[in-house]
């Protein structure tokens, strides 16, 4: 009988659902949008990936927890491939993985760069806390590459910004 | 030389330009004026060295001869590299540091966003993927351009300097490459002619509205060689390869 490879590729799938973002524990992999293809041919399973940002220290962590994960489920050969085009974006992020990242204190990202207007100035980035529009960048740069450091003017509190990309 | 060799050249040029300047700001650890600043040049460096991994990986797969991006970054000589004298500069102070980064950063937020519509698709979708980061870089050394222009006296007299120092290196940066002509030809990379053109407007308004002057032009020096700094650069970043050949960990 032919093995139903669908099946398993769907199996595979499922189990990436589990797998969290190493910085973002409250999102997963899937969440993330990182995964674009997963084909296995009775052999060798491949699994597609598109890095999130270029330098992003957590891809080779990504990589290293797909193959442990799939090593577990029984894959010996699980070959993970990197694609830069088309580029990955933050548009990819789910709409249930923006919330959880607000509920988690992380502004989700907005549409804040324009790629056909370089210099245009940044938007008001909204508290995940309270709402308020009253805040103000700290460091275009924070504790990952893909957040930005902002505080809030109204509750005070800081507040990390996942960057629009 | 075919379109397989200028392509390969060109994307070297791209790759070193970005591991070079990559590394210099590496240097920047700990040394930054304030944590956040650390950090910020820290996340730059990141930036610059992903970008140069991505496109010396490409180059080596164009090239065909085997070489990685770790070939090409750690087991060639200083005549072989082929970035931008400006980003070889040693970093003198942060206006310095934030001059050059703002030079750099204008003109790939043009370039990339131009070399996106390239009818080379790998190149197209890392410059897709590299603007938006270079987007973020701009809006930072802008802001800093300004706040340092418009600052004490001490902080506009260091970013005018810092302009001054580099302004010789713009020439270089700004002229067509050897064999550059045929690639533009064929839709795989952006005029620079039209480049250098938008990049002198976007930095003289920036400058402008900084309450900085524009450095006086007219200082070209010839393309051929390298500054002597790329040479003591080299000799630290591939030291580890240099001695122990082959070492991974």
């Amino acid at each position: 009988m032919q093995p139903d490879f669908i099946g398993i590729e769907e199996l595979v799938w499922e189990r990436l659902s589990l797998i969290p973002d190493p910085e973002v524990p409250v999102i997963s992999i899937l969440d993330l949008g990182v995964v674009r293809k997963v084909r296995y041919d009775g052999n060798t399973l491949e699994i597609v990936i598109t890095p999130t940002y270029t330098g992003c220290p957590a891809m080779s962590l990504f990589v290293a927890e797909i193959k442990a994960a799939m090593h577990d489920q029984g894959f010996d050969e699980v070959e993970i491939k990197t694609v830069y085009s088309p580029p990955w974006t933050t548009d990819w992020l789910s709409p249930v993985a923006k919330e959880k990242l607000r509920q988690y204190g992380i502004a989700p990202p907005v549409k804040d760069i324009d790629p056909d207007n370089p210099f245009a100035l940044a938007p008001v980035i909204p508290c995940p806390r309270c709402d308020s529009e009253d805040t103000k960048l700290i460091s275009q740069f924070g504790a990952t590459a893909c957040k930005s450091l902002y505080s809030c003017n109204s509750c005070k509190e800081p507040f990390e910004y996942f960057k629009h990309f | 030389m075919d379109t397989q060799q200028a392509l390969f050249q060109y994307c070297l040029r791209l790759g070193d330009t970005n591991l070079i300047l990559g590394h210099r700001l590496s240097e920047m650890c700990s040394r930054g004026p304030m944590l956040e600043e650390d950090i910020a040049l820290t996340n730059f460096a990141l930036d610059h060295i992903g970008q140069a991994e991505a496109l010396l990986k490409y180059a080596g797969e164009v090239e065909g001869k085997g070489r990685s991006e770790d070939d090409l970054s750690y087991l060639r000589p200083v005549e072989e590299f082929c970035n931008w004298r400006l980003v070889e500069q040693p970093n003198t102070d942060f206006a310095f540091v934030i001059a050059r980064q703002f030079m750099v950063d204008v003109y790939q937020c043009l370039f990339y966003q131009k070399l996106q519509k390239s009818n080379n698709e790998i190149l197209a979708g890392m410059a897709g993927r590299f603007l938006k980061e270079s987007i973020y870089h701009q809006r930072h050394t802008s802001a800093w351009v300004q706040r340092l222009g418009l600052g004490t006296a001490e902080s506009h007299r260091r970013i005018q300097k810092a302009f001054n120092d580099l302004w010789k290196h713009t020439p270089e940066m700004l002229s067509a490459k050897p064999n550059e002509k045929m690639l533009v030809d064929y839709g795989i990379a952006p005029d620079p002619e039209e480049l250098a053109l938008d990049w002198t407007v976007q930095v003289i308004r920036v400058i402008t509205q900084s309450g900085l002057r524009r450095p006086a032009d007219g200082f070209v020096e010839s393309y051929t060689a390298h500054t002597e700094h790329l040479g003591h650069l080299l000799a630290e970043m591939q030291y580890l390869q240099r001695a122990y050949p082959g070492a991974k960990w």
